[in-house]
């Protein structure tokens, strides 16, 4: 049995305090007066020179939903706007949103992490992998962040709509829809009550997935037969089915209807590949760090080179989806759908496209060689950089439609990985102690157990 | 040329030939070559070979790819001719670049793959007309043949080779 040390425990303690100050400070610091964004506004005018002031309005206004959300807010006043009035109103709900946006994305990131090693979990059993079975009860561990976690995103994303002022999804505002002829053909599925029915009839199958595949798991270590085995075979065969669609569901829900204008198809799949390799470069990561603990002697540097091809082939596959869906979109140029990434590359150009270095480039060419991928700080090194490029994956998706070029990484972003850090250690490492590090009645451990590249 | 001789030992299962390398790798005698119908796994690493270096030479094939196809690419539509096509930006290689991914890609792929190949053929002395190398019909069905150069020391090889399952022993005339 695994015990979680205290030094770690302590650790990820101090992260979720430092994180929760930084947060609090950051939704402090956020709320400012008409006055003050008017005033914010004419230093930065003083201080930039004009010209730069004239490139970044006309950076925001390229932006649909902010345009849509300036346009409602003056909707009632007279045909003389005050487009300076307007501006200012604007630029005083990015700032607002900022807190807002850096907590549901760090949320966001951990929460699929999690996701996307029940995947990776279910998809093992279901090939009936006889390399992976050694790893399983790691996969079990983090997957127990998944149920706090997603109900944390959840519970952001409609707080943020109820407590909040529409700081995350622009379509909960009642004022933004009515003046909105797009938002409210959409309104059969962008409402918040079918936001939040689904959102919990996703978590809860996934939840319930988890929880029985954890319990045939540990049932299966005494059992005298294979039945608990055989029986989560089945449910993991209907669970990838079912996975399937409300991952996709839940991309539209949670990511893309922060940009109410804009749709993409393969959108689903690219949020999947996306928490697919974090999730697998976080397996990798907390199987190397408990075999440096000496609680994993089983493992072998085989299996970490397993691990390590999947890193690299699942962050191949990112990449294919995040080229096939902007390339597709940059070649035809239809406006109403090409100013999703207008406003990226106006705005966001070093995140955008250095996600796509630390996505692609570094791991392509770190994890190619098959030596490479048995070296276990080589992989951390790698799987880092990996999961930071995630982070940044998922930043991109959120904050052009929220925080818009008002963005930075600074205190409220930091904290909130912080938080979610610390709580992610804090949940994962606490579900390890609960059982063996072992499977030990499963009928493909001696062959993982053995198993050699 | 003076005819030297080789020791032909035939084994009919990969496990034992496996052992059988063990042994004569212990006993310090050079193995020439083994004749097998099948990848054996670990009979590399048994008989001490060097690792292979072709995936190296496939990754400097699959750059070789992808500077051909920027290198081509760029004087075509860039450099010699820079129409307008249908609005794309053809001002610099890099405004136009998503659209040349595609053909950047396969090339590496291509170059890579069929570049790898050849040097495979090239490297295993592999052609349409060669002559066949086989000392033994049977090794491409079932049977194993491992083959020990002979320095005067045949009845103390037979010796060995006979402890280790061998099925039968040929001493062999190889012309140089």
């Amino acid at each position: 049995m695994y015990t979680f040390s205290k030094k770690l425990k302590t650790f990820s303690i101090i992260l979720m305090v430092l994180g929760l100050l930084g947060v609090g400070f950051g939704f402090i610091t956020s709320h400012k007066s008409f006055e003050q964004v008017e005033h914010l506004l004419a230093e930065e005018e003083s201080h930039h020179g004009g010209g730069h002031g004239a490139a970044s309005h006309e950076a925001t206004s390229n932006h649909d939903t902010h345009a849509v959300d300036t346009h409602a807010k003056s909707g009632h006043a007279d045909a003389g706007v005050d487009t300076h009035k307007k501006h200012v109103e604007h630029v005083q709900h990015q700032i607002a949103n900022r807190p807002w946006s850096a907590l549901y994305v760090a949320a966001f990131f951990f929460m699929m992490i999690a996701l996307g090693v029940l995947a990776f979990y279910a998809i093992q059993i279901a090939s009936q992998a006889g390399w992976s079975p050694v790893l399983f009860r790691v996969m079990e561990g983090i997957t127990a962040y998944l149920l706090p976690g997603a109900l944390i995103v959840l519970a952001i994303a409609v707080a943020s709509g109820t407590i909040g002022h529409y700081n995350i999804f622009i379509w909960m505002d009642p004022e933004v829809v009515a003046d909105d002829k797009l938002i409210q053909g959409k309104s059969a599925w962008l409402n918040i009550w079918g936001f939040t029915i689904r959102g919990l009839i996703f978590i809860g199958g996934w939840s319930l997935y988890r929880h029985f595949a954890r319990k045939f798991s540990i049932a299966q270590d005494t059992a005298e037969d294979k039945s608990n085995f055989k029986k989560s075979f089945r449910i993991t065969a209907g669970f990838l089915v079912f996975f399937i669609y409300t991952e996709s569901m839940m991309s539209w829900d949670w990511i893309m209807s922060v940009d109410p204008h804009w749709f993409s198809t393969l959108f689903g799949w690219y949020v999947f590949a996306s928490m697919f390799v974090s999730g697998i470069t976080v397996i990798a990561l907390v199987t190397i760090y408990l075999k440096s603990k000496g609680h994993l002697e089983f493992v072998n540097e085989n299996h970490l080179h397993d691990v390590a091809k999947f890193m690299f082939a699942i962050s191949i596959f990112w990449t294919y989806l995040w080229f096939s869906q902007f390339m597709l979109i940059w070649y035809s140029n239809i406006p109403e759908e090409v100013t999703y990434f207008v406003t990226r590359f106006q705005a966001y150009k070093l995140p955008f496209l250095g996600m796509v270095v630390m996505n692609f480039v570094f791991p392509l060419l770190l994890l190619m060689n098959a030596d490479y991928k048995r070296i276990p700080w080589f992989v951390v090194m790698a799987g880092l950089v990996i999961l930071f490029g995630h982070y940044i994956d998922i930043f991109n998706m959120i904050m052009p439609a929220t925080v818009g070029d008002r963005w930075f990484i600074g205190i409220p972003e930091i904290s909130s990985i912080l938080l979610f850090a610390g709580l992610f250690i804090f949940v994962v490492f606490t579900a390890l102690t609960k059982a063996p590090l072992l499977v030990k009645g499963y009928p493909f451990r001696k062959e993982s157990e053995d198993f050699h590249y | 040329m003076e005819a030297s001789k080789v020791i032909h030992a035939i084994y009919t299962d990969d496990d034992v030939l496996m052992s059988a390398v063990k042994k004569v790798k212990a006993e310090r005698h050079h193995i020439e070559e083994i004749y097998t119908p099948f990848p054996v796994h670990g009979l590399d690493k048994a008989m001490g070979l060097a690792p292979t270096r072709i995936a190296i030479t496939a990754f400097m094939y699959g750059l070789v790819g992808l500077t051909v196809a920027i290198t081509m690419m760029n004087f075509i539509m860039i450099e010699d001719w820079p129409q307008n096509i249908g609005g794309k930006p053809s001002f610099s290689y890099i405004e136009n670049m998503p659209a040349f991914v595609p053909i950047m890609f396969e090339l590496t792929v291509f170059f890579a793959a069929h570049l790898m190949v050849i040097t495979f053929y090239l490297r295993s002395r592999m052609w349409p007309f060669k002559e066949a190398e086989n000392p033994d019909p049977r090794t491409t069905d079932d049977h194993f043949l491992m083959e020990i150069a002979v320095h005067g020391n045949e009845s103390e090889l037979e010796n060995l080779l006979k402890e280790t399952g061998a099925v039968e022993i040929n001493l062999v005339d190889k012309a140089h």
